[in-house]
């Protein structure tokens, strides 16, 4: 038998593919969508978009001198959101204590990978009303580095200078730091939750300026990237700051950070006066009073969690 | 455009050197009514407008004397300075220094009171370490990394002594961004290119200037009491692959090992004119902070960052 194919024949049968078929499969494409919206909005919440909105008009007229891009700053809030909600379940205690206008977090710093950043910059861009941008003060060397430089403009990350810092203070920014630098991200395992020393930079910042110092500790990075200790001949050899011993990276799937839980504690705003150019001592002594906030509420938030991981 | 000018009184004249370049050529057309202007010049100034004089002079002759014994000068204006990849750093060290130091001599034996040097931001030296925003006082970092910009580092450095050892003349340097018109400078002539390369995964933010506000800047720089290094910067800074965006052009991304292979090779090769080193302007941030000339000088940028970066374009045989 020929097989006629009469155009009209094959126009009534799409025609019933449509009128059988098409509202099953229109209600899964329906289930579908309404999920992934559902979802959206579990992840970055009901106001995603007004959120970024206040961020365009705010650096529309003349854009942000450092880079910062909104566009590219709502792909990353929208990857850095399913770590936030998800991955690390971060529970943030005590947002509402960051003052609007120019502000100074000063925080502990841990993980290997510096992802307490993006979850403090995910948290007051998500938690917080209005939203805010952080802008984290990063080591010089990131600024030589392909790919890392670009992205960190244009998520509104500064290389750590006093000039850039006073100068985005000055613009009413909130600036992120993080005073015991690399050494405490590059921390062995076994030395979890001690803070490192702080540098004194940032409190004579704050004094010149008279900014507001809000102590931020992060609970649950120190446990991400286990690493056994820091090899010195091999971060020298390839002229990196550190090259820590990971041995999860070698299991398939460990290149991922352990999905501990975070916990993000905010505290009071403190403010310090007197002279910026003060002796060392009297500096440290005033560093002091914020480390000590710092350990205070890391050791309580210590005692408070059930388990690394819930 | 004249509001801002100074008086120029009778036979006082104005002596600018390099005036045949194309900002030279500017400068002169917006001050010659109001004074007498003498150039000197290696190169001819064909159409010049006919009350200025110009002299077809090397900077480094002993003629130059005579022009300045021949009228009374009341301020100069620094524009004769070389920076040629092509010839060797030797050279354009030699030509920029030694006529430097024998216009200020000249200077110094006639009792100029104004001295106008155009140095350029480019002296602070594209670095990963650098502030984003670097002021007046910044170190002059440009020849470590790249040791053929010595010539004008050293020019500004000159400058700035001759400004501390003879306080009678006011010294004026100015340091401006990246200049961009009809002016043959490097970052014109990258942003005439069809093609312009950038390098893959840097995206640095830049500051650029229109040639008209740098002139207005000069002519700021004569006004009697005013002295001292300014920084000029034009519209807002801006990221390079905004700017090459705005201006249409498509960028073609190259790893930074593999450009600065080529680049050198087709310099060798006097197919381009940029020195690889010279990679580093589109690769670390360089910018500088203008406060100072926006509030003693009195300069602002009256192009915005569209008009600027488009007159890159603007036909360049008109003037």
């Amino acid at each position: 038998m020929r097989l006629v194919l009469d155009p009209r024949t094959a126009l009534a049968r799409i025609a019933d593919v449509k009128n059988y078929g098409a509202p099953w499969f229109s209600r899964l494409r329906e289930g579908v969508r309404s999920a992934a919206h559902q979802l959206g909005v579990k992840l970055l919440g009901e106001d995603f978009d007004d959120r970024i909105r206040i961020l365009e008009e705010r650096y529309r007229e003349a854009g942000d001198p450092f880079g910062f891009d909104p566009a590219t700053a709502r792909r990353a809030v929208a990857i850095c959101a399913f770590f936030h909600r998800l991955y690390f379940r971060t529970e943030v205690f005590g947002i509402e204590n960051v003052p609007a206008g120019r502000v100074l977090l000063i925080a502990n710093h841990s993980g290997q990978v510096p992802i307490d950043a993006a979850i403090i910059g995910c948290a007051l861009f998500l938690d917080k009303d209005p939203p805010r941008v952080t802008r984290s003060m990063v080591d010089k060397w990131t600024a030589s580095l392909p790919f890392v430089s670009a992205f960190f403009n244009k998520v509104g990350q500064v290389v750590g200078l006093p000039e850039n810092a006073r100068r985005l203070l000055g613009m009413g920014e909130l600036l992120l730091a993080f005073p015991e630098g690399i050494r405490g991200v590059a921390k062995p395992f076994s030395r979890r939750y001690e803070l490192e020393e702080f540098g004194l930079g940032f409190m004579r910042l704050a004094i010149e300026t008279e900014t507001p110092i809000v102590p931020v500790s992060v609970i649950g990075a120190e446990e991400q990237y286990v690493s056994l200790g820091n090899l010195e001949w091999a971060a020298r050899a390839l002229d990196i700051p550190v090259f820590p011993l990971v041995p999860q990276l070698l299991v398939p799937g460990g290149q991922l950070p352990l999905p501990t839980k975070y916990r993000l504690h905010f505290g009071e705003p403190m403010y310090f006066h007197g002279d910026p150019d003060d002796d060392d001592q009297v500096i440290a002594d005033k560093v002091w009073l914020v480390r000590q906030i710092i350990a205070h509420q890391i050791r309580s938030g210590l005692r408070a969690r059930r388990g690394v991981f819930f | 455009m004249t509001d801002a000018l100074p008086a120029f009184e009778g036979e006082e004249a104005l002596i600018v050197t390099g005036i045949s370049g194309r900002l030279g050529r500017r400068l002169t057309r917006l001050l010659h009514r109001q004074g007498r202007v003498i150039g000197i010049d290696r190169r001819p100034f064909p159409d010049r407008p006919s009350d200025v004089e110009h002299h077809e002079l090397d900077l480094r002759s002993g003629r130059v004397r005579d022009v300045f014994r021949r009228a009374p000068v009341r301020a100069v204006v620094h524009l004769g300075v070389l920076h040629d990849p092509r010839k060797s750093a030797q050279d354009n060290l030699a030509y920029n220094v030694l006529s430097w130091r024998r216009l200020s001599e000249w200077v110094e034996q006639v009792g100029v009171s104004k001295l106008v040097v155009l140095s350029s931001a480019n002296v602070y030296g594209p670095r990963p370490e650098n502030p984003h925003f670097l002021s007046e006082e910044a170190p002059l970092l440009a020849a470590g990394r790249f040791s053929d910009i010595r010539d004008l580092v050293e020019l500004d450095l000159a400058s700035q002594s001759f400004f501390w050892r003879r306080p009678e003349t006011e010294t004026v340097i100015l340091r401006p961004a990246h200049i961009l018109g009809t002016v043959t400078n490097a970052p014109s002539n990258y942003f005439r290119l069809a093609h312009p390369p950038t390098l893959l995964g840097f995206d640095p933010m830049i500051q650029v200037v229109h040639q008209d506000d740098v002139v207005r800047a000069i002519v700021l720089a004569l006004k009697p009491g005013i002295r001292g290094i300014f920084n000029l910067a034009g519209p807002p800074p801006v990221a390079l692959s905004r700017a090459l965006q705005l201006l249409g052009r498509r960028a073609l991304p190259v790893p930074h090992g593999l450009a600065r292979a080529a680049v050198d090779q087709l310099f060798r090769w006097h197919m381009t004119s940029f020195p690889a080193p010279e990679l580093d302007f589109i690769r670390y941030v360089c910018m500088v902070d203008d406060t100072r000339a926006r509030s003693i000088l009195g300069y602002e940028s009256r192009h915005d960052l569209t008009q600027t970066l488009s007159s890159v374009d603007d036909e360049r045989w008109v003037d």
